[in-house]
């Protein structure tokens, strides 16, 4: 009897587990559906990708210049932060006994966690106060922040993958620690690094706060990075809080859009962190 | 000197902001964070009503995801059944992926609205008289902040939980099966005991984000800067101030007193932040 009430409460538990499971892909699939059948109208127009904004009301408005404005903004904070972030990876990785390592790994982490709206407020005291006036430039600087411990991370967590054999072999040739590091490591960890800068770029794509008040908006096309820039977070956060149905609609097409950039550039992460897994001789997980 | 980007950064971040905030600090002095006044025509800011906001939505979000996510966890490191333990672990890690802005939209489309029929409604027509479940119900409330911000530390929460069941050694589980425990025995009293550390550290962790979440609580909370008892009434938060006011405040205090607002956020997640970074690290060494 005691031996069959066990046996049933351990059933009711693991029955629960996958009930958990359940409950946690229920947002995203509710998210998506949602998405995918709220943003089909305005994401299926041509017009939608070819024309920027237009008046309240007139037909045939797009948002050809977030597009435009998140690929140069997403852009821009890449060269800034992802060759600084490889950089400072490589040499947590290779220098693990520093004295100051732990601290660097430790800011990291915490970078990672600080509140984008707070790297926001950082960047237009940076960059925006003193030049009294909003730009994209600041709004990639703001992203850069963001992206930066990311690409650090894991661009350690990549190099730890590779057999340090490796990097004994080229010490014992006599190449310089560097060479050993950049030429050597840097180069078997590859698809790992990659994995990081991808997952950096997701991130910064999809980030609205730290724009609000730096790159601000634009209702036009600009290309000039001194100038204020439009973004699709930006157009979904502002469209969306407007009580007009056409601007809904075209929050809910960026919302999509934004969706299919992030889960896009995932998925091609997912596909080089496998080949870093295969190349360091680990089955994925 | 490139190495140290990240701990300059972050001490830069600190320093910005409290110079920025300055006058603000100098001005009100620690009464600033006693205040619940929030009136920039008379140039009268109190911090309270938004630090509640903050505090309280975390705290709920937290322990609306808390079970979940350490149900999750168990499934993904514990599961006999590995492709449906991948599958679950890819839509966990795709939950992390969607930008915050499009949780805001949903929230506030979809949720919201939902929340308010099936669930605002009748439990506030049932119990007229419970304190948190009164007032008027509203569909842009601090409930549905709670459960946007729930969905989305549900992927630290169950990806650094499931970390830490890993990590304890199997012997102790084996130890236990020898003993003739079921699997719900061992997990209940020998494995989520050994993590009880480690997950206590995710959920600081996810208590830090939830801290700092921006856009989507922004779209969904109401933006009303009260201190009252119900789930079911607008609330507001310190992100969710700076993100609406800052680029209309106009006057140097005003300014200064919602940089100050930022920067008491980015104190609070810090203490957070290193707190539970510090937890889940002794866990990883031992």
């Amino acid at each position: 009897m005691r031996r069959q009430r066990r046996l049933a409460r351990d059933l009711w538990f693991r029955f629960l587990i996958y009930v958990a499971a359940v409950v946690a892909l229920l947002p995203l699939s509710l998210v998506l559906a949602y998405t995918i059948s709220n943003g089909w109208r305005a994401a299926m127009q041509p017009d939608f990708y070819l024309h920027f904004e237009r008046p309240e009301g007139i037909p045939g408005a797009g948002v050809q210049h977030a597009i435009v404005g998140t690929l140069e903004l997403v852009g821009m904070a890449s060269l800034l932060a992802i060759p600084v972030g490889i950089v400072v990876g490589t040499h947590l990785a290779e220098y693990r006994q520093h004295r100051w390592a732990t601290w660097v790994r430790l800011a990291g982490d915490v970078l990672v966690g600080t509140p984008s709206i707070a790297i926001g407020l950082f960047a237009y005291a940076l960059l925006v106060a003193p030049f009294h006036h909003f730009s994209a430039l600041s709004g990639a600087g703001a992203l850069a922040v963001l992206m930066l411990p990311v690409v650090m991370r894991t661009t350690e967590g990549a190099l730890l993958l590779v057999p340090p054999g490796l990097r004994e072999a080229g010490l014992a040739l006599g190449l310089t620690r560097w060479r050993v590091a950049l030429q050597l490591m840097l180069r078997a960890a590859a698809p790992g690094v990659v994995t990081g800068a991808l997952l950096a770029v997701a991130r910064a794509a999809g980030e609205t706060a730290p724009l609000l008040f730096t790159s601000f908006g634009n209702r036009r096309l600009v290309f000039n990075p001194a100038e204020p820039m439009q973004a699709l977070p930006l157009t979904v956060f502002h469209n969306a809080l407007t009580p007009y149905k056409d601007l809904e609609d075209q929050a809910w097409g960026a919302a999509l859009l934004l969706v299919v950039l992030v889960l896009i550039v995932n998925l091609a992460s997912r596909f080089a962190l496998r080949r870093q897994l295969a190349l360091a001789g680990r089955g994925t997980s | 000197m490139v190495a140290a980007a990240a701990p300059l950064a972050l001490l830069a971040i600190v320093v910005v902001l409290a110079q920025q905030a300055w006058p603000a600090i100098t001005h009100f002095g620690p009464r600033f964070l006693a205040g619940r006044v929030w009136n920039p025509v008379q140039v009268e800011f109190g911090a309270l009503p938004y630090i509640f906001g903050t505090v309280v939505t975390a705290f709920l979000a937290l322990a609306l995801a808390l079970p979940v996510g350490v149900g999750v966890a168990l499934f993904l490191a514990e599961s006999s059944r590995p492709r449906l333990r991948g599958a679950i672990g890819i839509g966990v890690e795709l939950l992390a992926a969607i930008p915050s802005v499009v949780y805001g939209i949903w929230g506030l489309y979809v949720l919201a609205p939902w929340l308010y029929r099936h669930l605002e409604i009748p439990l506030n027509e049932r119990f007229p008289n419970v304190a948190i479940f009164g007032g008027t119900p509203r569909q842009t409330s601090i409930l549905t902040a709670v459960v946007v911000l729930a969905v989305m530390i549900l992927p630290t929460l169950s990806a650094v939980s499931r970390d830490v069941v890993r990590a304890v050694p199997n012997g102790l589980r084996e130890a236990a099966y020898a003993l003739g425990s079921t699997w719900w025995e061992t997990t209940w009293r020998v494995v989520l005991p050994a993590a009880r550390a480690g997950i206590f550290g995710a959920s600081v962790l996810a208590l830090g984000r939830a801290l700092g979440e921006t856009i989507a609580v922004t779209m969904v909370i109401g933006n009303r800067p009260d201190i009252q008892p119900s789930l079911f009434a607008p609330g507001y938060t310190l992100a969710s101030v700076v993100a609406n006011e800052f680029t209309e405040a106009t006057g140097q205090l005003y300014s200064a007193a919602l940089i100050e607002l930022g920067l008491v956020l980015v104190c609070l997640t810090l203490v957070v932040n290193v707190g539970a970074l510090l937890m889940v690290r002794t866990v990883d060494r031992r």
